[in-house]
């Protein structure tokens, strides 16, 4: 550790952080796991979804963004918390079209392994906007099906900060904010497959495709099929 | 009460595939024990079309897509004590309500229709029309879930839901001690 770390708690656990750090680094790199949907290894942070919302001496914060700070009390797993996070996890479900039966994401999907580890199962509080959003499969490797998208915006960044290429982006304004591609369709932008922004670990929801690899691994063996979103963390 | 009385289960298949149904067979050999305790009263697996009774539990797979679901629904409602809604389909539309959203349709039914009976070149109708029978039931604007057409006490689900999650859920209601799923045991696929 270097000389000026110090220290703060999550649910009570001391937890070690330097100068500069989030809340979410030194939580993740104590081992602790704090929900997230828009935030991811390797990307910046962007503080977009609040479901990574924790109480920072006793006020909201997203901790993908919140510098930690000497002495802060940070509640994580506390029922509010949950409840809260639940009910931004169930309006993005209703924003969209979601249906899992039919998603080739099914398993994989980061926001359904959410919906499972909040306990998303009663009668939805929101009604569905069932939004009709196009399917763009113009591009031989890749398809972009925007009623699953979530506005995570991780493509946005992988793309501008990982590939150098802005292929994605966000337009329009409040619900009507969505990721658009820069050009009349993915085909007419210089998108890859082997483009990081099309890699598999960095669309959450089963928006960005990757043609002709969908069901390789079958449903009920995938990544969240063998255990909770964040539970692989605590055996680390 | 008598305690020694069998619960009374009633099952339907709305806006479904069977599929549910044939989880509920998934339970195996469990589904023995489980009959010492229940006995079934309007289902498709005894083919019953009425209600003979009152029934403790009503198990309902898949939304409502027409008028016909609608009534049936509402006859669980008013037969059953707890209706639980069993699958995906019943809980949001499912597989059908992906008619409700059709990429840039403002009539995303008739699209369906005219796809399904006029427009597609796999086609073959003679008539070229819609069929529009008067004994068909009306199909709906759009596929709702169950829990917007009557209220509805428990989703169980799944697509289709696993034969332990039915048989926990069931064994739980029989107890009188439901309280809600694991959170690892939950599934929407």
């Amino acid at each position: 550790m270097s000389g000026d770390s110090f220290t703060f708690t999550i649910d009570g656990v001391e937890v070690t952080a330097t100068p500069g750090q989030t809340i979410m680094e030194a939580a993740d790199a104590a081992g602790i796991y704090i929900p997230r949907l828009c935030d991811v290894e390797g990307l910046r942070h962007q503080g977009g979804c609040r479901v990574c919302t924790v109480k920072a001496s006793g006020r909201s914060a997203a901790a993908c963004t919140q510098p930690a700070a000497p002495d802060l009390v940070v509640d994580n797993e506390t029922d509010h918390l949950n409840t809260m996070r639940r009910h931004l996890v169930e309006m993005l479900f209703q924003e969209g079209n979601h249906l899992c039966p039919v998603c080739e994401a099914s398993g994989n999907c980061e926001l359904q392994a959410m919906a499972y580890r909040l306990e998303m199962v009663e009668p939805f509080r929101f009604p569905g906007l069932e939004p009709c959003r196009p399917v763009d499969a113009s591009h031989p490797d890749i398809a972009l099906d925007t009623n699953r998208c979530i506005s995570c915006g991780r493509c946005i960044r992988a793309s501008a900060d990982v590939d150098g290429k802005g292929i994605f982006g966000y337009v329009g304004r409040g619900i009507h904010r969505r990721v658009a591609v820069n050009g009349s369709d993915l085909a007419h932008t210089d998108a890859d497959i082997n483009d990081h922004a099309v890699s598999r670990q960095v669309c959450p929801v089963g928006c960005i495709i990757r043609k002709r690899e969908g069901f390789s691994i079958p449903i009920g063996e995938r990544e969240y099929d063998h255990g909770l979103i964040g539970d692989e963390g605590d055996s680390e | 009460m008598s305690t020694d009385r069998k619960a009374r289960i009633a099952t339907v298949s709305l806006a479904g595939c069977f599929g549910c149904h044939m989880a509920i067979l998934d339970m195996d050999e469990r589904l023995i024990d489980l009959m010492a305790r229940v006995e079934f009263d309007r289902s498709p697996l005894n083919d019953l079309k009425r209600f003979t009774g009152r029934c403790d539990i009503g198990i309902v797979e898949g939304g409502c897509c027409n008028e016909e679901n609608v009534h049936t629904l509402q006859e669980f409602r008013r037969n059953c004590d707890v209706l639980v809604a069993l699958g995906q389909c019943a809980i949001m539309g499912g597989l059908p309500a992906m008619r409700n959203a059709i990429m840039h349709s403002d009539d995303p039914l008739r699209d369906c229709l005219d796809e399904a009976y006029l427009s597609s070149p796999y086609t073959r109708n003679l008539t070229n029309t819609v069929p529009n029978d008067p004994v068909l039931p009306l199909l709906l604007d759009r596929v709702y879930p169950c829990s917007e057409v009557v209220e509805i006490d428990l989703q169980i689900p799944g697509c289709a839901p696993s034969g332990d999650i039915i048989h926990d859920t069931l064994i739980a209601l029989l107890d009188g001690k439901f309280r809600g799923f694991e959170r690892t045991e939950l599934r929407f696929d």
